[in-house]
């Protein structure tokens, strides 16, 4: 219900609405030129083709702007834990969580989904992938698992904020970072990052791994070969972490009294 | 002018009373600069001496990129937003009021916040960048000094950008729209997700005489001592010179159009 306030809200600037859709969806695909042109200098990244880089730049941007359009209003909740105004969720009979994720909720961002399904389809078109039904299965699945994480890591960084308004930047650089990261092959990274990729921030599980195993390349090295179907278990376990966060966010949480 | 001076040190103070924000700020910017840095050096792998610059230059430009997005105001000018807020609300009818130009206020202000972005997140990005990566340091300290004056030029036209969009709420009110193609401008025309000497043909001459071009590429160049000569740097700090005052400009004839439009609602 609020969600569809700030959509009415939103809609009164008809003009400027038009024109933040479009643009949205255009800052997400310059995004996508910038591989394109490391494309036309290049035959492969770190011994990945176009339209393997193109996939998983498609998984993780869908999944991404799944959970930029639903939880990302969250970074803006420091500025209301500083000021105050986010008493007033309080008195709400409704969950604050949902209150927050749907406070200047911006339709807007669907353009970034659109974007990185539109990448996604191109790539499943231009890709030559042996397709069996475990692997058809396995992408909606990553898709969905992938917004799932992504949003508990914003649901994460969003009850730091209750201790430390000022640090959304923080959560930025795994979200946003960890979508950029995730845009490239884990081979041109440096081994302890991927690593760290997969055991401490389980990012790679957003694409990575099961990308991996559609396009029938191994896994990276020391990483056991059932991860490649364990992303709704990770999903699953980001949430609890999550969830536990965000309560004793909330319990925390002391107004400024003005 | 002693006034003016005030608003720049009011400016830098302010932001530095956000220090968690600062350093939330170094983390992500750091965290940036070693994804980008990777990615380059595959491309560069495949590729040396793309677009002219070798290894070494091209993590020495990731990582400029990364220490001037809030200088420079690559993402976003830091100040339009409150602007446009004043102007939403009507808050910048007081503010028209005050016995000090608008445009110079805020620019002082931002001077002020650029100063301090500078140190506060440039500095530290680019150190710890230096220490993980072999990247390319300038020759001397004078091409340390012509990096500073083409940072400052190139803070100026970011500015004169940001300044110029946040007028547009006058007529729009939500300046949302505005402010999202600056930030695709941004964000794509600087170079900050990739040199603008890398991009071909006529997309990239585009890119090379665009304002953006004044607020990462430039100083980018002039740190790796791509302008040989003074006359060369006099050639590119004319670049950046020409568009902050054409941007300057445009600025003021809104803000003078906009006053008037002020003076008629209020009356």
């Amino acid at each position: 219900m609020v969600a569809g306030m700030w959509i009415r809200s939103t809609m009164t600037y008809r003009s400027s609405f038009a024109l933040t859709l479009a643009t949205s969806f255009c800052v997400t695909f310059f995004d996508f030129v910038v591989i394109l042109l490391m494309f036309g200098q290049v035959k492969g990244l770190g011994g990945f083709s176009f339209a393997e880089v193109a996939l998983l730049y498609g998984t993780t941007g869908t999944s991404f702007g799944i959970a930029d359009l639903t939880m990302g209003s969250l970074q803006r909740m420091g500025k209301r834990v500083r000021d105050g105004s986010l008493d007033t969720f309080l008195m709400r009979p409704a969950p604050l969580l949902a209150q927050v994720a749907a406070d200047k909720f911006a339709l807007r961002r669907f353009g970034r989904v659109a974007q990185g399904l539109l990448v996604l389809v191109w790539a499943l078109v231009l890709l030559d992938v042996a397709w069996t039904p475990v692997k058809v299965l396995l992408l909606p699945v990553m898709l969905l698992s992938g917004a799932v994480i992504f949003a508990a890591l914003m649901v994460l960084g969003a009850s730091v904020l209750f201790w430390v308004q000022d640090a959304a930047e923080v959560t930025n650089s795994f979200t946003y970072g960890g979508n950029t990261l995730l845009q490239y092959p884990p081979t041109i990274f440096a081994q302890e990052l991927v690593r760290g990729v997969v055991y401490v921030v389980p990012l790679a599980f957003v694409n990575w791994l099961p990308a991996l195993y559609v396009l029938g390349r191994p896994a990276p090295e020391g990483v056991p070969d059932w991860a490649v179907f364990a992303s709704p278990l990770v999903a699953a376990v980001c949430c609890g972490v999550a969830g536990l966060a965000w309560r004793a966010g909330i319990r925390s949480y002391r107004s400024t009294g003005s | 002018m002693r006034l003016y001076a005030t608003v720049a040190a009011g400016g830098f103070r302010r932001h530095a009373t956000y220090r968690v924000a600062t350093v939330a700020g170094v983390f992500t910017n750091t965290v940036f600069g070693f994804i980008l840095s990777y990615t380059y050096i595959a491309l560069w792998d495949e590729r040396p001496q793309l677009g002219g610059y070798s290894m070494d230059d091209a993590l020495a430009y990731v990582w400029i990129g990364q220490a001037l997005i809030t200088v420079c105001g690559l993402m976003g000018g830091g100040f339009e937003e409150e602007l446009i807020e004043r102007i939403r609300t009507g808050d910048i009818a007081v503010d028209l009021y005050r016995p000090a130009d608008l445009q110079t206020w805020w620019f002082s202000a931002n001077l002020g916040r650029s100063a301090y972005q500078l140190l506060g997140r440039g500095v530290v990005p680019m150190a710890v960048g230096a220490l993980v990566f072999d990247f390319t340091l300038p020759q001397g300290p004078g091409t340390w000094l012509a990096f500073l004056v083409a940072v400052a030029l190139g803070a100026t036209v970011s500015f004169a950008i940001w300044y110029l969009v946040a007028m547009s709420a006058f007529w729009l009110l939500d300046g949302q729209g505005v402010v999202q193609v600056a930030w695709l401008g941004g964000l794509f025309f600087s170079g900050m997700l990739l040199p603008l000497n890398v991009f071909p043909g006529a997309l990239g001459e585009l890119a090379r005489v665009l304002p953006w071009a004044s607020m990462l590429q430039v100083p980018a160049d002039v740190y790796l001592g791509k302008y040989a000569g003074g006359r060369e740097l006099a050639g590119a700090y004319a670049f950046q010179g020409c568009w902050a005052l054409v941007l300057f400009g445009a600025g003021r004839a809104a803000q003078a159009a906009a006053t008037r439009k002020v003076v008629v609602q209020g009356g």
